[in-house]
């Protein structure tokens, strides 16, 4: 695992955090990157008090949104860049995801639960983020995505 | 049977395979890349296989990971064989009713279970 591009830049936004600031991170098209950011929103969920379930849903729905950046919006090059805002607070988890990508149409994307497509190994990830948080949406290009979970509490 | 590499456990029941996934997180490119490898081994030096993925360990997967399951069924029946899932945790198996996958393969709750169907 290379070393993480984003460890240092890190360090300097947890201590200017607060809750209702968005914090922004570059992360190269790669899933050692992802992780960490991953592991920080996990942490600050459960710091403000985010049960199991909360958790298991923003993972799955963060996995595959930079999923999509990386390898579909990035076409998988190492030299771009996704680009994370999220905020974490009592109320919500708001995250943007942005990619160096032309961007996509999600309404075109094929229902993935239809017979015809049920056996296609692909095509679930924007389906499971639906499922999974309150609000997902997309800029007009297609290339910025938007997904809130709120919380229960 | 360390030579269908380090991420399942391989048992043998009578003729029945059972891989126990032991990534708790299916999530990576690279994890799902070693298990597909791993799985789709198993499928080749046993065709006619009676296979069960056991997803005790298991507590977080990914689209992609299902993927592999997706391709992994063709392949097996593709050879005459079987394929089960057991021990998907309540959270995981959402997944695949979200999916409608629930309806593609054959899963069952317990290992024994799984183990049984193919006794029938």
């Amino acid at each position: 695992m290379k070393k993480p591009l984003i460890a240092s830049s890190l360090i300097l936004s947890n201590i200017m955090s607060n809750n209702n600031i968005f914090q922004e991170i570059d992360i190269s098209s790669d899933f050692c990157d992802a992780a960490i950011v991953e592991k920080r929103i996990v942490k600050a969920m459960e710091k403000y008090g985010y049960d199991e379930e909360d958790v298991f849903a923003l993972k799955l729905s963060l996995e595959e949104a930079l999923a999509n950046a990386i390898l579909h919006g990035n076409q998988h090059n190492s030299e771009k860049k996704v680009h994370i805002r999220f905020l974490v607070n009592r109320e919500k988890v708001d995250i943007y995801i942005s990619d160096e990508g032309n961007g996509f149409n999600p309404l075109a994307v094929p229902d993935p639960t239809k017979e015809e497509n049920l056996q296609r190994p692909n095509g679930r990830g924007i389906m499971l983020i639906r499922a999974y948080m309150n609000l997902l949406e997309y800029n007009p290009q297609g290339n910025v995505l938007h997904m809130v979970k709120l919380s229960d509490h | 049977m360390s030579e269908y590499g380090p991420r399942i456990e391989i048992e043998n029941n009578d003729g029945i395979i059972t891989a126990k996934l032991l990534d708790k997180e299916i999530l990576e490119e690279r994890t799902i890349n070693d298990i597909q490898e791993s799985l789709f081994s198993l499928v080749e030096d046993q065709p006619r296989i009676k296979l069960i993925v056991n997803f005790i360990k298991v507590k977080h997967l990914s689209s992609s990971a299902l993927g592999t399951l997706i391709r992994l069924n063709k392949r097996v029946e593709e050879g005459g064989g079987a394929l089960t899932l057991c021990e998907i945790k309540p959270s995981l198996y959402e997944v695949f009713v979200i999916t409608k996958l629930n309806r593609l393969f054959d899963i069952y709750e317990s290992l024994k279970e799984a183990l049984d169907s193919y006794s029938e």
